[in-house]
C-alpha cells in the first residue's frame, strides 16, 4: 500500500514540476533522474509493505484446530479385563463399536512476548468437553531454559508426549497402558534446559501433584510426583536421524484402591486391594528414523522401542471391602513391574504407510508380606504379550484412514482378535508436531 | 566413569568452535547466499537438503540444537516451513532467533508474492495465504533479499559494517551481470507452454516468461492420480506443452509418465543449491537451470 501512495507522491511531484519536455535541459533531466532515484531509496527503506491488518478485536483470535476422530473396534473378549498381573494397574482398555476416541479441541496464542499459551480439550464420548492441556509456556527466556506451568503430558519416554492424533498405532502399547494410563498427565510445573552443543541433549525436571497414574492425586501442600528426563539426539548425515532418552519418575502413592484383583482364593469377580508405598519407575526410550534422500514425502522407515521397569513397595491392605470381622488384613507388599515395546513403521510410498508392533510385559514377581501371603498372588507365571500390524493412507496432510489388526495374549487363556477402522482428521489452523 | 563423562561432555561441546555468527538457513539456497554475503565472518548451518520437500521436514533432534546456538534464522518464510520451524524456535530456548526478533529473516518479505490466494480453503489444497513461497526460482528475487539479508548481518555484527557492505557491492555487481546473461540465453523460451508437476515455479514462469498451461498436481501438495494424469494427458492434446517442469526433490514418475505419452521432454530442474550436481551455488543453479531449460526446447 505505501508503495503505491509513494509512486503516486512521485508522478504527482514530476507532473506538478512545470517545464516543459522538449525543452528540458539536461540539468532538468538531471534532478528528476534524482529525484526518482531518492523516491526509489524511500521505497526500498521503507520496507516490505505491510500484509492486510483488519485489526478489532478479531485480529488477536488464538489459532484454532478441531481434530476429528472416530474409531470402530472389533474386539472378541471384553476390554476391561485387565492384563494378567497388572489388576492393580491402569486398563484404559478399548472401546467396542464405534467411538469418537480421538477428537479435541486445540487454541493456541501467543500471550504476550514472554508466554504463550495452549488449551487443548478432549470431546469425551458423552459431548462433554475435558482438559487434556492447558498450560502456558515461557518462549523468551534465554540460555536454553524453558518453562511450562499448568497441565500438561509429561515429557518422560518418547510416546507419552504425543497427542492421540499422532500416534502410528490406534492404541498405545502395553507398557504405557498399563504404567502410564496411557499417558502420563501432570499439573504442576516443567523445567527443561537445552545444551549448547552440537548435538542435542535436553535435560528436563517436572514437579506436579501425581494427578496421572500411578499418582494418587495429592491435595496438599508440596508436590505429589516427581519426573527427570534427558534427551540426546542427533543426525547420522542426512538420511538418518534418531534420539534416544532417559526417564525416571517417583510418586508416592496413597490409598490406591484396586478392584476386581484375583486372589488365591478364587474369589468370585477378585476383591478390592488398597496399597500405600512408593512408587519408582525408570525407563528408556529409543527412535531411529531413515528417509532416502531425507526426503520424508516419498519413502521413511521409523523404529522406535522404549523400556520401562517400576518397583513400588508399600503396604497392600487385602479385601478393603470384606465382611468384618475378621477387619481386612494389611501388610507389606513389593513388586517390580515392566514392560517394552517395539514398533517400526514404513511408508513405503507416498501417502501409505504399515507398521507392526510388538509389546510384552512381565509382571514380576511380588514379594507378599506373610499376614497375606494365603491370600494375594505373588506370582501369575503369565507373561502378557500383542501382535499388532497397521496399514494407514493420508489423502493429504491432514487426514488420515487407518486399518489395524491385534493378536492380543495379554489375558492368560483370554487370546483376543483385535480389528480397527479409524479416521483421524485436522481442520483450522494446524501447529507443527513435535519430533 | 568419571573420565568417560568428560571425554563425552568435552566430545559435545568441541564442535563449539566458530566464526562470530553463527546462522542457521532453513533451505540451501538461503545458505548460499549467506555465505555469499557473510563470507568467512559466518558459520552457516542447512537444515535441509536440496532432495528434500522443504514442506515435509521435521522438528529433527540436529535442529533444535543448531536453532539453539543460532544468531540469525533465515528462512523463506510465506509458511513454507509452517510445519517444522515453530516447534523447532520454541523448542530452541533461544529468544533471540523467534518470530519479531532481529535474529529472524524471512526471504519472502521482501519481495512481490505471486499466487496469493483469494480464498483461503484447504479444499484448494496445501495453498499458503501470504502467497507461494518458492520465490528463489527467480534471480531478480536475490537482489532485494540479499539487500535486507545484509543489513540485518550489519545489524546483529555491526563491528563488520564494512566487510558486509562490500560483499553486498560485489554480490550485487556480479548478480546483476548475470541477470543481463541469464535473460539473454533465456530469450527463446519466452511464452513457451509447460506443464509442471507442482506449482513451484510461477516465480520462474513470470521472470522468463514461460507459459504454464497445467499443473500434475491435482490440487497443491496433492499426490496426482492416474484418472487425473489421463486427463491432463487428453487436455494436451488440445493445447500442447513443450516440456514438462519438476524440481529435483520430487519423484520423477509422473513428469515422465506424462512425457512418455505425451512425447516431450521431461526436464527436472535443481530448484536450489545442489538440487543438481551442476548448481553447485546461486550463480551455477541459474546456469544449470536455463541449462536445462534450453536443453528441453531441443
Amino acid at each position: 500500500m505505501s508503495k503505491i501512495i509513494y509512486v503516486s507522491a512521485a508522478l504527482a511531484a514530476l507532473l506538478s514540476h512545470p517545464f516543459n519536455a522538449s525543452a528540458a535541459s539536461d540539468g532538468d533531466l538531471q534532478a528528476i533522474r534524482e529525484r526518482v532515484q531518492q523516491l526509489e531509496q524511500r521505497m526500498e527503506q521503507s520496507g516490505p509493505t505491510p500484509t492486510r491488518n483488519s485489526g478489532g478485536e478479531g485480529a488477536f483470535n488464538p489459532a484454532i484446530s478441531l481434530i476429528l476422530g472416530e474409531t470402530y473396534g472389533n474386539l472378541r473378549q471384553d476390554p476391561a479385563i485387565p492384563a494378567t498381573g497388572f489388576a492393580m494397574n491402569a486398563n484404559p482398555g478399548h472401546e467396542q463399536g464405534f467411538n469418537l476416541g480421538e477428537s479435541e479441541l486445540v487454541i493456541t496464542a501467543n500471550i504476550d512476548p514472554q508466554f504463550r499459551g495452549v488449551g487443548r480439550f478432549a470431546i469425551d464420548p458423552a459431548g462433554g468437553l475435558s482438559a487434556e492441556d492447558v498450560y502456558v509456556q515461557t518462549g523468551a527466556l534465554s540460555a536454553g531454559l524453558s518453562l511450562k506451568m499448568g497441565r500438561f503430558l509429561s515429557g518422560l519416554g518418547y510416546l507419552n508426549e504425543k497427542h492421540a492424533h499422532t500416534w502410528d498405532f490406534v492404541d498405545q502399547p502395553l507398557v504405557y497402558a498399563t504404567l502410564w494410563d496411557n499417558q502420563l498427565g501432570e499439573d504442576g510445573l516443567q523445567l527443561k534446559w537445552l545444551a549448547p552443543t552440537d548435538t542435542f541433549l535436553e535435560i528436563a525436571a517436572e514437579l506436579g501433584r501425581g494427578r496421572g497414574f500411578p499418582g494418587t492425586d495429592r491435595a496438599r501442600n508440596g508436590s505429589g510426583a516427581g519426573v527427570l528426563f534427558a534427551h540426546i539426539g542427533d543426525d547420522i548425515g542426512i538420511e538418518h536421524n534418531w534420539r534416544a532418552g532417559v526417564s525416571l519418575h517417583q510418586t508416592k502413592r496413597v490409598d490406591a484402591v484396586s478392584d476386581a484383583v484375583p486372589d488365591l482364593l478364587d474369589t468370585a469377580d477378585g476383591v478390592s486391594n488398597s496399597f500405600s508405598g512408593d512408587s519408582r519407575t525408570a525407563g528408556v526410550d529409543l527412535v531411529w528414523k531413515y528417509a532416502p534422500n531425507g526426503n520424508l514425502r516419498d519413502r521413511y522407515v521409523k523404529l522406535q522401542g522404549e523400556y520401562f521397569r517400576r518397583k513400588e513397595s508399600g503396604s497392600l491392605t487385602y479385601d478393603i471391602n470384606a465382611a468384618s470381622p475378621p477387619p481386612p488384613i494389611t501388610d507389606s507388599f513389593s513388586v517390580t513391574q515392566s514392560g517394552w515395546y517395539v514398533q517400526s513403521v514404513y511408508q513405503f510410498m507416498p501417502r501409505w504407510r504399515n507398521g507392526l508392533r510388538y509389546d510384552r510385559l512381565d509382571p514380576g514377581i511380588a514379594a507378599v508380606g506373610a499376614l497375606n501371603a494365603g491370600n494375594v498372588i505373588s506370582d501369575y507365571g503369565y507373561r502378557p504379550s500383542r501382535t499388532s500390524l497397521m496399514l494407514d493412507f493420508s489423502p493429504s496432510e491432514f487426514s488420515r484412514l487407518r486399518l489395524q489388526l491385534a493378536r492380543d495374549n495379554s489375558r492368560q487363556g483370554l487370546a483376543d482378535n483385535q480389528l480397527f477402522v479409524q479416521y483421524i482428521m485436522s481442520m483450522g489452523a494446524h501447529g507443527a508436531h513435535q519430533y | 566413569m568419571q573420565r568417560i563423562l568428560c571425554t563425552f561432555l568435552l566430545l559435545l561441546l568441541s564442535g563449539n568452535v566458530h566464526a562470530a555468527l553463527d546462522v542457521f538457513a532453513c533451505e540451501p539456497e538461503w545458505a548460499a547466499l549467506a555465505q555469499q554475503l557473510a563470507g568467512d565472518k559466518a558459520s552457516i548451518y542447512t537444515a535441509t537438503g536440496a532432495l528434500q520437500d522443504p514442506h515435509r521436514v521435521e522438528a529433527r533432534p540436529s535442529l533444535i540444537a543448531k536453532a539453539r546456538r543460532a544468531n540469525l534464522v533465515v528462512c523463506t518464510g510465506a509458511e513454507l516451513e509452517a510445519a517444522w520451524l515453530p516447534v523447532v524456535l520454541r523448542e530452541s530456548g533461544n529468544s533471540a532467533v523467534l518470530p519479531g526478533s532481529s535474529g529472524y529473516f524471512e526471504a519472502a518479505h521482501y519481495v512481490v508474492m505471486l499466487e496469493i490466494p483469494a480464498r483461503l480453503d484447504r479444499a484448494e489444497g496445501d495453498v499458503h495465504a501470504a502467497g507461494n513461497p518458492h520465490v528463489q526460482t527467480d534471480a531478480r528475487n536475490f537482489l532485494p533479499i540479499a539487500e535486507a539479508l545484509s543489513k540485518r548481518l550489519i545489524q546483529l555484527d555491526p563491528s563488520n559494517t564494512a566487510y558486509y557492505r562490500q560483499q553486498l557491492a560485489a554480490f550485487n555487481q556480479q548478480w546483476r551481470a548475470a541477470i543481463a546473461k541469464w535473460g539473454q540465453q533465456a530469450a527463446p523460451l519466452k511464452g513457451i507452454p509447460v506443464i509442471v508437476q507442482h506449482r513451484g515455479f510461477p516465480y520462474l514462469n513470470n521472470w522468463l516468461g514461460l507459459k504454464q498451461i497445467a499443473e500434475l498436481e491435482p490440487k497443491p501438495g496433492m499426490e496426482p492420480s492416474a484418472a487425473y494424469l489421463g486427463s491432463v494427458l487428453n487436455e494436451l492434446q488440445q493445447h500442447p506443452a513443450r516440456m514438462v517442469l519438476r524440481a529435483a526433490y520430487q519423484d520423477g514418475r509422473p513428469s515422465e509418465w506424462i512425457a512418455e505419452r505425451a512425447h516431450i521432454p521431461a526436464v527436472m530442474l535443481p530448484f536450489t543449491v545442489g538440487g543438481t550436481p551442476q548448481a553447485t551455488d546461486l550463480f551455477a543453479m541459474f546456469d544449470d537451470t536455463i541449462q536445462r531449460l534450453l536443453a528441453g526446447l531441443k
